[in-house]
């Protein structure tokens, strides 16, 4: 397409109408003197409507659009990991030299290097035939993280030339037979999906290390998870939690209009901690998104889309990626904000209508793959939802689950005790559970499962004695459920809390939650077996041993200690009279 | 040269319809010209070759069709320098206190961009307000917003004064500068806040803005921009702690619903404008350190919850971006206590980062947790001995109930003048923890209790 140049007809905030424009929906324009970056949203007789990334004050009628001919696109190769980016990738430390502190305008950085030199190691030689999606070569990004060069989706070819050397993403590094020169940089316009082969089904878990959701509610490699929640009880925690520990090879941390305090946070942290895997800096791995609630809400509204579309191009690769959203609720935020601008008919509390399907679309880019290269790749999503005043039957909370595979359901009276990770044990569930079962039993232990359930059913009946308990006090209950009562506190208090910010307890391997869990199911067994024998509660309540498994998850060589407490419950109950 | 208008069409509400002009830019501060010579200041909200609509801040009382307009070519800026400090001016800062205008050293775009968070140092010096409550179990540092969640009626405004006076980071004589933004507070409260400033001598390091009232609604939409940029400029460019004040944040968005009533825009949650959670976060977000800058602002907003729901919007959209809230409690206020803060449902997300050695002292997590826990737990027993008696309760019960009684007296009630230091907060603590049994201090570690508990101390 020709690219040519219109005019500003209207401004109101962040949305621009302009005239004499040929270019199609999603296309990126520069608006205004400044060159403001935008994107075509609408198109209406004559007019189109343009979304601006940036503040547009100042801009006037009359002034030029420029067009580009090409959609909003991510810029994809080396020097993607580490970096720290706006929603429209521009790299944040790029902006704090062109412009100082405070954000600025009219500013174009490139997502990418296209200085930086690589050294490029071709797995692929003269006169190959290579496919869509297919390796060319390697580059060494990280120390232990080698990226791909691939051939871009619906190219293929013969191979005439192929170099190897150090080159930057710009410079070809391979010649096909028709004449393509290939760079190893990839433009890919981030509304749309990179392509696969085949999904997979989600068998594997993604082990994360919280106890609550490895143990209960488990995510699958590939599957979605939403997490809402009040404020405060816990989302953004949970999420750099997430992505600090989880058996993944790559983290895409988007931050959608939330805090500018946490980015920081998150910045300052990630250099320092070691990925427990690798024994290398979590940065190493990361890509972070941090366009923060004051920066420009079409910008948030196109960070989770280039933000999901780096994930694609690292799990084409082969590599397992998480992508975290917080807060997939400001995105829909953004979404109501820039379509009520447009003057579009609104859906469900003034959101679009389109709402449920842009949700469903983004959620669809997950899952477990086999790439166009033949390997296997994930996305997992996590993303949080902020439903106004805590209320989960509000639109965005309510379309996000009718999509996702898991609902992490955070529960302000959990929050209001401290008891963290506040997910609410009765609410949550795990759509993946059943088809993860067989991994567990594999991998972990025969009894996973059956564990699990036991645990679960006794939370279940102490909440009908807690029913109960408030209306008549504990000391009305009989026995055995006073009994229940207390192995549930256990349960709650010694294994599903957990604390984000113990250094050991913040990370729990699988072998870990399951040995503390079997221990407090013994306990259970020796307690009703000494009820049976005729010793009163109060007496088995006192047992010393059941106060010592409360450290235990606290320590990060358990086992010795564990043992210790097991020996010594097991002869408390034997002598107990 | 910028030209006169006199092509108004419309006036609606707060909004000026002109037509005919040149092209107008977004945002632009605009000046019109009532018949009789009155100035007015407005801005544009939307711009087109057809018709430019402008909102006036100070009301459009006295427009007419004969009114002229002039597009000044320029966004709304606040003239400052370093007189401003001491200075009262109006919510659209005018001078308010008899003085001269402000001669300005700078003028800055009170829109205030955002700061990049790659720019941003980590929050992590402790203040000390001198108030248990905040002190002791819910940290404020430097850079953080802490807002004050409230009800009609209760003390706030006294906490905030006390905040306000007696705010200082540990070791450090040099107390904070203070911008103190006013919206739509009744002159009573505003004389309550300037006696109080003048009394203790804290104007000499104020800057106050004052929107009352009786001061046009549309005003207070600028009162906390141009107390913001006026924050930064204290902070960023001469280098000043400074602390952020601004009541009551329910009346500004208050005028949000309003102007976005008369823009007839389609209305969110309770009839507040969707764009309300981005226009408090840009307001909020300008809380923070910048690295390489030796200045910080923290912020201290305080907002009544309309029928003391803490799911309406104002401050459920605050919270959300808020670091923490501090509640105000009727409960307590009835009880004769103050400051009336419920630590249960009040907390500081950056409290972590300013406790602990090097901060504030080793057993100041602990502490907090052990207070926290027990009298969270007190106060559920309270609701159980209303069902079936304080006979049915066990011992160990009794004593967490009688601690939960304890520690509203002593810990959480304090007077309006007392600044207690950090360490004695948390000796009162350690004093109400020794009424119970060692073994019932789960939460701290044996070497803590062993260097702390009054009991060990006595003996040195
Ligand atoms: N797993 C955890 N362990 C310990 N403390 C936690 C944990 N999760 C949350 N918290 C505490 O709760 C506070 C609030 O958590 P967080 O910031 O994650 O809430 P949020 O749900 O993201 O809120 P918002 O919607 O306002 O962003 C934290 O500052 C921390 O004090
Ligand atoms: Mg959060």
């Amino acid at each position: 397409m020709e690219v040519g140049t219109g005019k500003v007809h209207r401004v109101a905030g962040p949305v621009v109408q302009a005239t004499g424009l040929k270019s199609h929906m999603y296309d990126l324009v520069l608006v205004g003197e400044e060159g403001l970056m935008s994107e075509i949203i609408g198109i209406a007789g004559d007019k189109h409507v343009i979304q601006v990334y940036e503040d547009t004050a100042g801009v006037k009628p009359g002034e030029p659009v420029k067009e580009t001919g090409a959609p909003l696109v991510a810029q994809l190769g080396p020097g993607i990991l580490t970096s720290i980016y706006d929603g429209i990738q521009r790299p944040l430390p790029k902006l704090v030299e062109a412009s100082g502190n405070f954000i600025s305008r009219g500013l174009f950085v490139d997502g990418i290097d296209h200085k930086k030199k690589w050294e490029f190691t071709p797995v692929v030689k003269k006169g190959d035939k290579v496919e869509p999606g297919q390796t060319l070569g390697t580059v060494q990004e990280q120390l232990l993280i080698k990226h791909k060069i691939m051939m871009p989706p619906g190219k293929r070819g013969t191979v005439k030339e192929i170099h190897s050397g150090n080159f930057t993403v710009e410079d070809t590094i391979c010649v096909l037979e028709d004449g393509t020169e290939l760079p190893m940089i990839q433009y890919w316009p981030v509304r749309r999906a990179r392509p696969s082969r085949a999904k997979q089904a989600p068998t594997i878990p993604l082990r994360t290390g919280q106890r609550v959701i490895d143990g209960f509610f488990s995510l699958a490699k590939g599957g979605t998870a939403a997490i809402p929640g009040g404020f405060g009880t816990g989302k953004t925690v949970m999420q750099q939690t997430l992505s600090k520990w989880s058996d993944v090879d790559i983290v895409v941390y988007v931050g959608c209009g939330e805090r500018g305090n946490e980015m920081a946070d998150l910045l300052h942290e990630f250099p320092e901690l070691v990925d427990p895997r690798t024994n290398r800096p979590l940065m190493e791995r990361s890509i972070v998104y941090a366009n923060t609630s004051n920066m420009p809400v079409a910008a948030r509204e196109a960070s989770i889309y280039t933000g999901i579309t780096t994930a694609e191009y690292y799990r084409d690769m082969g590599f397992d990626v998480m992508m975290t959203a917080d807060s997939t609720s400001r995105w829909a935020e953004a979404m109501r904000e820039l379509s009520s601008r447009l003057e579009e008919m609104p859906g469900e509390e003034g959101y679009p209508a389109y709402l449920g399907a842009r949700l469903a679309d983004f959620y669809e880019r997950s899952g477990r793959v086999t790439t166009l290269e033949g390997t296997e790749g994930s996305i997992s999503i996590v993303g949080a939802v902020s439903p106004p005043g805590g209320d989960f039957t509000e639109p965005v909370t309510q379309n996000t689950l009718r999509i996702t595979k898991v609902f992490w359901a955070l529960d302000s009276k959990l929050t209001q005790r401290r008891h963290f990770p506040s997910i609410n044990w009765l609410d949550s569930y795990s759509l993946y559970d059943l088809t993860l079962e067989p991994w567990f039993v594999e991998n972990v232990s025969p009894d996973w499962n059956k564990n699990k359930r036991r645990a679960m059913e006794i939370l279940q009946e102490n909440a009908e004695l807690e029913e109960i308990v408030m209306l008549v006090g504990s000391d009305a209950l009989p026995e055995d459920q006073q009994l229940t009562l207390e192995v549930a506190r256990m349960i709650i208090n010694f294994w599903l809390a957990q604390s984000a910010f113990h250094p050991v307890d913040t990370f729990c391997p699988y072998k870990k939650q399951f040995d503390l869990l079997k221990a407090i199911l013994s306990f259970r067994d020796h307690a009703f077996e000494a009820l049976a024998r005729g010793i009163p509660t109060d007496v088995i309540l006192k047992t010393p041993s059941k106060d010592a498994l409360a450290k235990v998850r606290l320590l990060e060589d358990y086992e010795p200690e564990l043992n210790k407490v097991l020996a010594q419950m097991e002869s408390e109950f034997k002598t107990m009279s | 040269m910028t030209k006169e208008y006199k092509t108004i069409n419309e006036i609606k509400g707060p909004l000026l319809f002109v037509e005919k002009t040149e092209p107008i830019g977004f945002n632009e501060l605009v000046e019109i010209r009532t018949e009789t010579g009155e100035l007015k200041r407005g801005q544009v909200l939307d711009t087109s070759n057809e018709v430019v609509v402008v909102q006036v801040f100070e009301g459009t009382g006295g427009l007419g069709k004969e009114s002229t307009v002039k597009f000044t070519g320029d966004v709304i800026k606040m003239p400052l320098s370093p007189d401003i400090i001491g200075r009262v001016l109006s919510g659209s800062g005018q001078p308010r206190d008899g003085g001269p205008p402000i001669v300005p050293d700078v003028s800055k775009d009170i829109s205030g961009a955002a700061i990049n968070p790659a720019a941003r140092e980590k929050p992590r010096a402790f203040i000390q307000t001198g108030i248990s409550t905040i002190d002791g179990t819910n940290t404020l540092v430097r850079g953080q917003k802490l807002p004050i969640f409230s009800g009609a009626g209760l003390p706030h405004n006294d906490v905030a004064l006390q905040i306000a006076r007696q705010a200082k980071a540990l070791g450090e004589a040099e107390s904070f500068a203070v911008v103190f933004c006013a919206m739509g507070i009744t002159n009573e409260e505003a004389q309550h806040f300037m006696a109080d400033f003048e009394r203790t001598g804290a104007l000499e390091r104020a800057v106050v803005f004052l929107n009352l009232a009786d001061d046009p609604a549309v005003e207070r939409l600028l009162t906390p921009q141009l107390g913001l940029t006026t924050a930064e400029y204290l902070a960023f460019d001469l280098d000043m702690h400074v602390l952020v004040i601004y009541t009551d944040m329910t009346n500004y968005c208050e005028a949000m619903r309003q102007m976005g009533a008369a823009r007839e825009e389609v209305p969110g949650r309770r009839g507040y404008p969707g764009y309300m959670y981005t226009t408090l976060a840009i307001q909020y977000e300008r809380a923070g350190i910048i690295t390489g800058k030796k200045g910080s602002i923290t912020q201290f907003p305080i907002l009544t919850m309309p029928g003391d729901d803490i799911t309406h919007p104002i401050p459920d959209l605050s919270g959300y971006i808020t670091e923490g809230q501090l509640i105000v409690s009727r409960e307590l206020h009835r009880k004769g206590i103050y400051p009336p803060i419920d630590i249960r449902p009040s907390l500081s997300r950056l409290m972590n980062s300013g406790i602990g050695a090097g901060h504030t002292r080793e057993d100041h997590r602990a502490v907090s947790d052990q207070l926290y826990a027990y009298y969270a737990e007190g106060c559920d027993l309270r609701g159980l001995v209303a069902i079936v008696g304080k006979e049915a309760l066990s011992e160990r019960d009794r004593l967490v109930l009688e601690f939960a009684d304890a520690f509203e007296r002593k810990f959480v009630n304090q007077g309006r003048d007392e600044d207690r230091s950090i360490f004695d907060t948390l000796d009162i603590g350690w004093n109400l923890l020794s009424a119970l049994p060692e073994t019932m201090l789960t939460r701290i570690d044996d070497h803590l209790i062993k260097k702390y508990h009054p009991r060990y101390r006595k003996k040195e």
